[in-house]
């Protein structure tokens, strides 16, 4: 007579999202699972899987796929989409290039960061999918901060964010016309420290960008760029090796790393809870845009 | 073991709100030095001297902009002891509506008060919608105390002011803290500037509310959400899993517990729990989301909802409920037809009425109302086309909410929390000469506890008793040993004596109930048609009667033997004793059944009176 019935605040979080995933999963047509590789991602596909236990994840996952990412990051991918069997459609940045759809940025600091908007929503309207699972936390970013868990998308992709949907408890209104489609954000309430202590707590599996190893890198604008063949050096570029991890793992030419020893999970979740700056602030040139950068991207209909 | 507390603020950058929730995120740590400089950098560009925190969680362009919230942002931070989760929430009316989506899920309010102006109208409103939406702890903070040289007595005016009107709300714990955000007095540390304040610190205090007893763990709830059949061919094992997805939304839940499915009334019992990814669970409780197990084939779909036998919601088309209209296009009126979302069942609803409109800042009933618009709150009936499996929103606030969808554009248009079951305004008969039972100020009935000496029959019947003259109702408790010493001195133990003992107890209680009291009926009444002859007795005349069993095993009973009476039973100094050398028969079918893992007295007592309630449905 001793149970007390409580909750750690990480199975309460576990919990939440594994609601969502069912709630998806029970009442919209066509959902799919934005799978990039990244340490978000990986977590909610595996809180997915737990989600539908002893059943398959009873939808696919989808990858847009700037063209620039690192390799380890689409090996680990595809090991992951076939231990979990499951269908993978990847929408690539590069058709869109190809078809004259979007025009590369050009210059030493050219991005596919922002022309993935356009094959995120191609690869959401071809396939027809009702519901997309998204990996973005409210504590990233302070535009991330005011979405709802479930985030309406109009039929151009576009979020409104002076008229969002109220939500209330745990009922998701994710009822939507043929054409729009909802954003669902199943970690919403978690934060970095959160994902790298689930990592550690579950054993998830990661690409090996996220534990520190040697690399050759680029300083720029007191960011470390990983040297890769995406990279254009510039005058004054000076690579040196580093050994150093990645706190995010996005498009190749965008992302930076942070100078670590962590070496293993239970060290990276020492090393998170004593950073001073946040994971965006420290790794993404694409957030340094301006004071509304999420926001702007947001509204496009953007991650 | 980090617990997880939900933090509901509101209020606008006047009142210091931003400036109190960038004092918690910076003293905790909680703000990374790039999001600082980030707003020391604006906060100069626009001439300020400090850095504006409020900039930290004002997230939208528009809102930076005007320097108002706008909508509900989420902000986290931790300390050892717990994870916090603040919705910071807009406190201006026009965004009522983002406040409740804020608000429905916490655990605290804060609510913030400028120790200068005093109880404000939107204090009023603040704390009227946190007791709205049954938020069980509310926290005033009077800030700004450095303006008021850091005074004891307005502090204790501000304090008194405010609980003045809070007595008017359902508020479960009041607490007051003074603060100055700005320079961190009573914030996280205890403040120097102000020792005649006894109290804690702001952050303490969030540390140390107790919330684990806000959930219901009485009522076993559990709407299923989704059905996982893996139906793999090449996994044996498998392919008859049928299993039942959803989260727990109130008590708890065990293999071998007995289940009854809602609507279709099947009873089976629970074969396995199972967490998400397939954890075995011994005793799963509210708020796990699991998968379970039945040991009956039943046909069960989403919408359903597995309950305890004797412990079921209230099921049921016709519906009183607050509402909070939500939509800035359309207005609520009597006659539209939406769809309703409750639990994971969805239907349509018809509204049949508006009853009143509340003003939230003076709580004014408006009943001449014909409409509720942008963030107006009133009370409704609704009919569901399927009926619902609902608990009050007081007791329960997972099977005790909703929300309407328009049909035609599928925005949220309400949220809801249900009062109760519509009542049906009784038909008055007049009987000439006579007084009927319906022109009585109040309805009668009996409840009739049965159970072994000791089972706790009367402890549960003084509490009902107790809590029914609280609540303003006419009952009276009517205990077997008491009346020995009255009106039935003279009979003893004998079956023909315990038969004529229940018969004159059933007699009084028939009468009383026919004059509108409730009697509360505290009797082992150890034979079943004893206790039949009672409820026929009833049923001839058309008053309710309610039979619960106080099925407490005879051990506990014996260990407790509060009289005694068990200890002389088994020592052979008398016969004839219920449990020991006579026989007890239990009801076959009871109204409600008491067990002593339902909880405390208090806990037993409540199952009784939301029966009741259900009754009078």
């Amino acid at each position: 007579m001793t149970a007390t019935y409580e909750l750690s605040h990480l199975d309460l979080l576990e919990a939440e999202a594994v609601h969502i995933f069912r709630e998806v999963a029970a009442t919209t047509e066509r959902p799919a699972l934005l799978f990039s590789g990244g340490k978000d991602s990986v977590v909610m596909l595996h809180v997915a899987a737990k989600a539908f236990w002893p059943a398959p994840v009873p939808f696919p996952v989808m990858h847009v796929d700037t063209g620039e990412n690192f390799d380890e990051v689409i090996a680990f991918r595809d090991e992951t989409v076939q231990r979990l069997d499951l269908q993978l459609i990847v929408s690539r940045v590069q058709d869109d290039i190809d078809a004259g759809r979007v025009v590369e940025e050009t210059g030493p600091h050219a991005s596919r960061n922002r022309l993935q908007t356009t094959s995120l929503l191609r690869g959401i309207t071809e396939n027809q999918f009702g519901a997309v699972f998204g990996g973005a936390r409210r504590d990233e970013e302070k535009a991330r901060a005011k979405e709802r868990v479930f985030s309406f998308r109009d039929e151009w992709g576009q979020w409104d964010p002076r008229n969002q949907r109220p939500e209330l408890w745990s009922l998701y209104n994710g009822r939507h016309r043929k054409g729009e489609h909802i954003r669902v954000f199943p970690l919403s309430n978690w934060t970095e420290l959160d994902i790298w202590t689930y990592i550690r707590d579950e054993r998830i599996s990661l690409p090996p960008l996220y534990y520190a190893h040697r690399r050759e890198v680029v300083e720029r604008d007191g960011m470390l760029l990983a040297n890769t063949r995406f990279l254009t050096l510039l005058d004054g570029d000076k690579p040196y090796e580093a050994t150093v991890r990645f706190r995010t793992v996005g498009d190749a030419t965008c992302t930076g790393c942070v100078e670590s020893t962590a070496a293993t999970a239970d060290a990276v979740v020492t090393e998170v809870a004593a950073a001073r700056v946040t994971e965006r602030g420290a790794t993404r040139a694409d957030d340094r845009i301006s004071e509304a950068g999420m926001e702007d991207r947001k509204k496009e209909g953007y991650f | 073991m980090a617990q997880l507390l939900r933090i509901a603020t509101a209020g606008s950058v006047d009142d210091g709100k931003s400036t109190l929730i960038g004092r918690l995120l910076y003293d905790s740590k909680a703000i990374f030095e790039d999001q600082l400089s980030a707003v020391e950098l604006t906060s100069r560009a626009r001439g300020a001297d400090v850095p504006d925190l409020s900039l930290l969680t004002d997230g939208l362009r528009a809102e930076r902009e005007q320097g108002i919230t706008i909508d509900v942002a989420y902000r986290y931070f931790a300390t050892p002891r717990r994870k916090f989760i603040i919705a910071d929430t807009p406190g201006h009316i026009q965004y009522t509506r983002n406040m409740v989506t804020g608000a429905s899920t916490a655990h605290v309010a804060l609510i913030l008060i400028d120790a200068r102006n005093g109880v404000l109208e939107q204090s009023r409103r603040h704390a009227f919608l946190a007791s709205l939406l049954g938020i069980p702890h509310l926290v005033v903070c009077v800030n700004k105390m450095d303006l008021v040289e850091f005074s004891a007595q307005r502090f204790d005016e501000i304090r008194d002011d405010f609980r003045r009107f809070a007595m008017k709300l359902e508020v479960a714990d009041l607490s007051f803290v003074p603060i100055s955000a700005l320079g961190g007095d009573n914030v996280v540390q205890r403040s120097a500037a102000m020792p005649w304040y006894e109290g804690t610190s702001l952050l303490h205090h969030l540390e140390e509310v107790h919330v684990a007893s806000d959930r219901n763990l009485i009522d076993a709830r559990f709407p299923v959400q989704y059905v996982i059949r893996p139906q793999q061919a090449n996994n044996g094992d498998l392919h008859d899993f049928r299993g039942y997805a959803g989260t727990i939304s109130g008590g708890v839940f065990k293999p071998g517990d007995d289940v009854t499915v809602l609507p279709s009334g099947f009873t089976t019992t629970v074969a396995s729990v199972w967490g998400p990814g397939g954890k075995r669970i011994d005793e799963a409780f509210a708020g796990q989301a699991v998968t379970l197990q039945l040991t009956d084939q039943i046909d069960i779909g989403r919408g359903d909802l597995i309950c305890r036998p004797a412990n079921r919601p209230h099921t049921g088309q016709d519906i009183d409920a607050m509402v909070c209209w939500l939509s800035s296009e359309a207005t609520l009126t009597p006659g539209a037809r939406y769809t309703i979302q409750h639990t994971t069942r969805s239907t349509r609803a018809l509204v049949k009425q508006l009853d009143y409109r509340l003003d939230i800042n003076t709580l004014h009933r408006d009943e001449t109302a014909q409409s509720l618009s942008l963030n107006e709150i009133g009370r409704i009936q609704l009919r569901t086309h399927q009926p619902l499996h609902f608990d009050p929103y007081r007791r329960n606030r997972e099977t005790g909410s909703f929300i309407l969808i328009d049909e035609a554009t599928n925005s949220t248009v309400a949220a809801g929390m249900i009062s109760r079951p519509t009542q049906h305004e009784p038909n008055v008969v007049w009987h000439s000469g006579a007084v009927s039972r319906g022109e009585r100020a109040t309805r009668g009935l009996t409840v009739w506890l049965t159970g072994l000496s000791g089972s706790g029959k009367s402890s549960v019947a003084v509490e009902v008793e107790r809590r029914l003259v609280a609540s303003g109702r006419p009952a009276y408790l009517l205990d077997g040993d008491n009346l020995r010493h009255g009106l039935n001195t003279g009979l003893g133990f004998s079956a023909e004596d315990r038969a004529e003992n229940v018969r004159r107890v059933g007699e009084v209680a028939k009468l009383m109930a026919d004059a509108g009291v409730v009697s509360v009926v505290s009797l082992v009444s150890p034979y079943r048609a004893d206790r039949d002859r009672v409820r026929a007795a009833h049923d001839e005349a058309g008053l309710p009667f309610v039979e619960v069993f106080v099925d407490t095993p005879l051990e506990i009973c014996e260990a407790r033997d509060p009289k005694g009476m068990y200890a002389k039973a088994r020592a052979g100094e008398i016969t004839g004793f219920t449990g020991v050398d006579d026989p007890y028969e239990a009801p076959q079918s009871p109204d409600l059944l008491l067990r002593p893992e339902d909880g405390d007295v208090s806990a037993q007592a409540t199952l009784v009176l939301t029966l009741l309630e259900r009754l009078e449905a």
